[in-house]
């Protein structure tokens, strides 16, 4: 894999690899704040912005500092840790810039330390061994593929309030069955780039 | 459900369970308030590894394991534990199992740990593991904590086994890896290993579960 351009694998983990349609990362925070498009569009920008500023983050954490000293095991703990301070400072932010974003994101900020999508990122980032421009690359891409599918996701599920859904499948179930319809979807896009 | 912060998850909770009636909580976790098919936590690992029966009951075992160690934890240092660092402190006691988990795996099941890939350290963030610790285990005593946190790991398991059966049976036809649907009537359909298949698969179970049980949000519009 080291040798894939940066470019090839950030078009791919939109499109081909999204990290929430293939890989199902995030889909807690994915689930809760589908339901309305703005708030949506919030969350996904703020998960882009946190994604792409953590997983090189995590990159040269773990290649300087931890496989230096032998202690590679603690990557989970100190991941979790830059991700959670990185987060706070995204919160702060948003509270002090829009107000009314963070009145609309409410619990589901602080919850994007545990959006298992951004750790999921920087494991994904090591598991498949890719150097320090690549995992930016991958950082931005994956984020941008699970803002774009939350976005999507949202405006449909933001119609569905018109229709007439069966008893049982109202709320989440029927979420889910949309979302495997757009994954399916992306699912299309396979044939034309593909990363491991 | 999926509406539910952890703190208004905390006041439905106390109510019911203050009385501490261990099976009572045992129940809670595995029907009445099922982790994934009521609550709507943890879903990304019930997708994304229940590929495979075998998978499927590891990452439930694994799970559950978590469950019960760091609730125990959690309940343990409730008192020392200052409110405002109280996440952190969950969260470290939460990847510290992860991590005994994820060793045990490389070290004496290296292939599930290959096939599981991250999501064994994924646990750390399964929202289950932080919410019960969130709404249990920080207001109940340590054994009591310790009920709770089975229930919901066998409960979150049990969806588990239920959905990785059925996708393994139908994209397969294999049950555990042994042929027992393949014959010339029927054709394995792929779709149900590939990620679209998780999401119809899950999505199918939770309105099996409000079918059976009446639906939980009703007062949604």
């Amino acid at each position: 894999m080291s040798d894939t351009p940066a470019l090839l694998i950030l078009v791919a983990a939109i499109f081909t690899n999204n990290i929430l349609l293939s890989n199902f990362l995030g889909m807690c925070s994915f689930l809760a704040v589908s339901r309305q498009l703005d708030a949506a569009v919030g969350l996904g920008m703020a998960v882009v912005f946190v994604m792409t500023c953590t997983t090189p983050l995590n990159y040269v954490i773990y290649y300087d500092v931890l496989l230096p000293w032998g202690i590679e095991y603690l990557a989970l703990i100190v991941f979790i840790a830059v991700i959670a301070a990185f987060v706070q400072f995204v919160e702060m932010f948003v509270e002090r810039f829009s107000p009314k974003l963070y009145y609309a994101l409410g619990i589901f900020l602080p919850l994007i330390t545990v959006n298992c999508a951004i750790l999921g990122a920087a494991l994904f980032m090591l598991v498949r061994k890719y150097n320090f421009a690549q995992s930016v690359g991958f950082g931005f891409g994956a984020g941008v593929g699970w803002a774009l599918a939350i976005i999507l996701i949202a405006g449909l599920r933001q119609k569905m309030g018109y229709s007439n859904v069966p008893r049982p499948f109202e709320g989440v179930a029927i979420a889910m069955i949309i979302t495997g319809v757009m994954a399916m979807a992306f699912m299309g896009f396979a044939g034309m780039v593909s990363i491991q | 459900m999926a509406e539910k912060s952890p703190a208004t998850c905390e006041a439905c909770l106390t109510g019911s369970l203050r009385g501490g009636k261990g099976m009572e909580t045992f129940r809670g976790g595995l029907w009445t308030n099922n982790p994934i098919s009521i609550q709507i936590l943890g879903i990304c690992s019930a997708l994304a590894v229940t590929n495979r029966l075998e998978n499927s009951l590891v990452m439930g075992a694994a799970v559950t394991f978590v469950c019960i160690a760091s609730n125990l934890f959690v309940s343990l240092l409730r008192n020392a534990t200052p409110r405002r660092i109280r996440m952190i402190a969950e969260v470290a006691i939460i990847a510290t199992f992860v991590i005994v988990i994820d060793q045990l795996l490389r070290g004496f099941y290296w292939d599930m740990s290959r096939r599981l890939g991250p999501y064994v350290g994924l646990i750390v963030t399964n929202c289950i593991l932080m919410g019960r610790a969130e709404a249990f285990a920080l207001q109940n005593p340590p054994l009591l904590s310790m009920v709770d946190g089975a229930a919901n790991g066998l409960g979150y398991a049990a969806v588990l086994a239920v959905i990785g059966f059925f996708r393994e049976l139908i994209g397969s036809g294999e049950v555990f890896g042994k042929p027992v649907l393949l014959s010339e009537w029927f054709t394995p359909n792929q779709l149900m290993i590939v990620a679209p298949g998780a999401f119809f698969a899950l999505g199918f179970l939770i309105a099996a579960f409000n079918a059976v049980k009446g639906h939980p949000q009703e007062k949604k519009r």
